[in-house]
């Protein structure tokens, strides 16, 4: 029996691919792992925004972005002042020289809240704030770049200029972000304990539903006339702005879209894991991101999920009994990532999936094609 | 009085932290032009140099105590000589399959990077280490009452103009200055002319490093030495060279000038953080309105 994506799926293999995956995040993990590891792959699932964003602009759109990690800080930090914010109710700090401010603000003899702080008071701006802070951001950088025409290489320096800009300010500003430590004790959002199980299963299921919304739309937008003009546009991009197309718009959308999904991506984070910090934010975090997006298969919005899945996983698993070795396997990774597969793991599934596939089926059919068919008539 | 001697050490604060960030910036501009590779890894040939001089400190002071006083000259061959040979050796493995692929090459050298952090730190260890330096390095010089140069300063600011002198006339007055020029006007054309230009990419690359880890001998006169110095310095070495215009020598020094200065100037003013962030965030603006650099090729390339 030959057994094949394609024939067994037809047009719908793609489908079929997100249904495994949805099952595995849904079904499968929850079912199997205890709270403590769900909790793990929740947050390994957050960056997964990051690495979906990035499949978007990288993969197809050709825009090398090693600033993720500042969306992905920003939208992190708008939850945590949100969740700082309730959390420093004056009864609870009462025992502070000013209650009703954080702690870190105390500390930092700060006596009345920055106005910046006062918007994050309430949930639905927290949430404005958390997409369109990024948003700005990138329309901003992305336009005024892009315009431009800078794009490659100069970009992608840039983009890491901002991310040690953004680190330095946070960790310089003790006093308004909470400095290098970040902002921790986050404890309820809206009166609900987030450090609760039965929060973290709750938290787990709407991030795996968000992730799986996230994919869809990206998978959407790729399959509307805009994604075919992304892909003529990583390509050939003077054809396509010689066709009439303005290069700089279609750039900006798709940086601002990663940007927004990264941000999603960290409040969810901030959510999950209970604070932010500025290590979430620079330009390692970031770079771990693209290397996320790299081993998943840049083209691959599923390779992205499963890339930030494994290469975390390998993280935890490696660096708690192989520290030293850790960093060595992750550059080796990546290394030949870039050099030999430069579409990942997605890529090889595509090339050789079939024949994978088709092998273990064999190997499963064995034993019943090893007795010889006159035996197996008399039996 | 006062306000001009400390704006005169304050000023040359900033030059030697403009040595430093020449030297890388000198390196990657000519492995950039040259070759179209970014080397992400340039941070830890720094880090190389500066780790051969804390080597040859250590063996100077442990077992041959005469040197204590010259090693340093040694220490700077050797850093040369080592920074030189693994950077001929990543060429050989790495670099040649990236050429015109920068991007490719950017991510590839940082996870080389990476690599090599993991080795520092297995070697070395994790914490910070220093070499000692000679007493004649030590002190400073006193034009007048109240300016007080660091003599380490001047002999970073001394070996600068030296090195970047040297390569300014190898590059325009040498043989292999002439050959390298020519591979990066027109590689076509200089290879037809019999000029082997995969040795002279390769000699380029190792050069551009071997510089870089000159530039960690320097280093460790100002700052002590762990496994993610480099890191402190690339984007700020990068930032240099595209903000001098990628392939232009004259640029790196003005911009490595100019950054240094606006830096050193604003410590002055402000904290040490937020100085930082306004010379990167005024970089960052010009570049939006200006791409190319300062110095831009007028050929486009």
């Amino acid at each position: 029996m030959k057994l094949d994506i394609k024939t067994m799926f037809g047009r719908h293999s793609e489908l079929a691919g997100y249904a495994v995956l949805a099952l595995l995040i849904v079904v499968v993990l929850p079912l199997t792992l205890d709270i403590f590891r769900l909790n793990l792959i929740g947050k390994y699932l957050t960056y997964a925004f990051a690495a979906i964003g990035l499949v978007m602009c990288w993969g197809y759109g050709g825009i090398l972005s090693l600033g993720q990690g500042v969306f992905f800080g920003l939208g992190g930090y708008c939850m945590a002042m949100f969740l700082k914010l309730e959390a420093s109710d004056p009864i609870s700090t009462k025992i502070q020289s000013t209650p009703g401010i954080p702690d870190f603000m105390d500390w930092n003899q700060i006596t009345a809240l920055p106005l910046f702080w006062e918007p994050f008071r309430s949930l639905p701006l927290t949430l404005i704030a958390m997409l369109l802070v990024p948003g700005v951001l990138a329309f901003l950088l992305g336009g005024a770049l892009f315009k431009r025409r800078v794009g490659g290489v100069y970009f992608a320096i840039i983009t890491q200029a901002v991310a040690l800009i953004l680190t330095i300010l946070i960790i310089g500003q003790q006093g308004m972000t909470g400095g290098v430590n970040g902002m921790t004790d986050l404890k309820t959002l809206l009166g609900w304990d987030l450090r609760t199980d039965s929060a973290k299963y709750i938290l787990y299921f709407v991030n795996a539903a968000l992730l799986i919304g996230a994919m869809l739309l990206c998978r959407w937008i790729l399959k509307t006339k805009f994604g075919l003009l992304l892909l003529a546009m990583r390509d050939k991009e003077d054809r396509v702005r010689f066709s009439g197309y303005d290069v700089a718009n279609l750039k900006v959308f798709v940086f601002v879209l990663a940007a927004m999904l990264s941000a999603v991506g960290g409040a969810m984070f901030t959510l999950q894991v209970g604070f932010m910090s500025p290590s979430f934010v620079g330009i390692v975090p970031s770079i771990e991101m693209v290397i996320f997006a790299a081993v998943g298969g840049r083209l691959s919005l599923i390779g992205a999920v499963y890339g930030s899945l494994i290469v975390n996983y390998g993280k935890t698993v490696f660096s708690e009994t192989f520290p030293e070795l850790w960093l060595f396997l992750i550059a080796a990774l990546f290394l030949s990532v870039v050099m030999f597969f430069p579409n990942g793991l997605a890529g090889i599934w595509k090339d050789h999936g079939a024949r994978i596939v088709a092998w273990a089926s064999r190997m499963w059919a064995r034993p019943l094609a090893a007795v010889p068919a006159s035996k197996r008539k008399a039996a | 009085m006062e306000f001009i001697s400390i704006l005169a050490m304050q000023g040359f604060n900033g030059l030697s932290y403009f040595c430093v960030l020449l030297l890388m910036g000198l390196g990657l501009a000519i492995i950039f032009g040259q070759m179209g590779v970014i080397n992400m890894a340039h941070g830890e040939f720094l880090t190389i140099g500066a780790y051969t001089t804390y080597a040859f400190s250590h063996i100077a002071h442990e077992y041959a105590p005469t040197f204590a006083g010259s090693y340093f000259l040694f220490a700077i061959i050797g850093a040369f000589i080592c920074a030189f040979g693994a950077g001929y050796v990543l060429e050989r493995l790495i670099i040649r399959h990236l050429y015109r692929r920068p991007l490719d090459s950017l991510l590839a050298t940082w996870a080389v990077g990476l690599a090599m952090q993991q080795t520092f730190r297995s070697t070395f260890g994790a914490r910070e280490v220093s070499a000692t330096l000679p007493d004649w390095l030590l002190g400073s010089w006193k034009p007048t009452e109240t300016i007080d140069i660091p003599l380490n300063g001047l002999f970073v600011m001394a070996l600068t103009a030296l090195l970047t002198g040297a390569v300014l006339l190898m590059l325009f007055r040498s043989r292999w200055g002439l050959h390298v020029r020519a591979t990066v006007q027109n590689r076509g054309m200089a290879g037809a002319a019999g000029i082997n230009t995969r040795r002279i990419d390769r000699l380029t690359f190792a050069a551009g490093c071997g510089i870089a880890g000159i530039a960690g001998a320097a280093f460790t006169t100002i700052g002590s030495t762990g496994p993610t110095s480099g890191s402190l310095y690339i984007v700020d070495s990068f930032l240099v060279v595209v903000f001098g215009g990628a392939a232009s020598l004259l640029g790196t020094v003005a911009s490595a000038f100019t950054i240094a200065q606006t830096q050193s100037t604003l410590e002055f003013f402000m904290t040490g953080s937020m100085a930082k962030v306004l010379t990167l965030l005024t970089i960052i603006l010009i570049l939006l309105a200006r791409p190319q650099g300062l110095f831009a090729a007028r050929i486009r390339k």
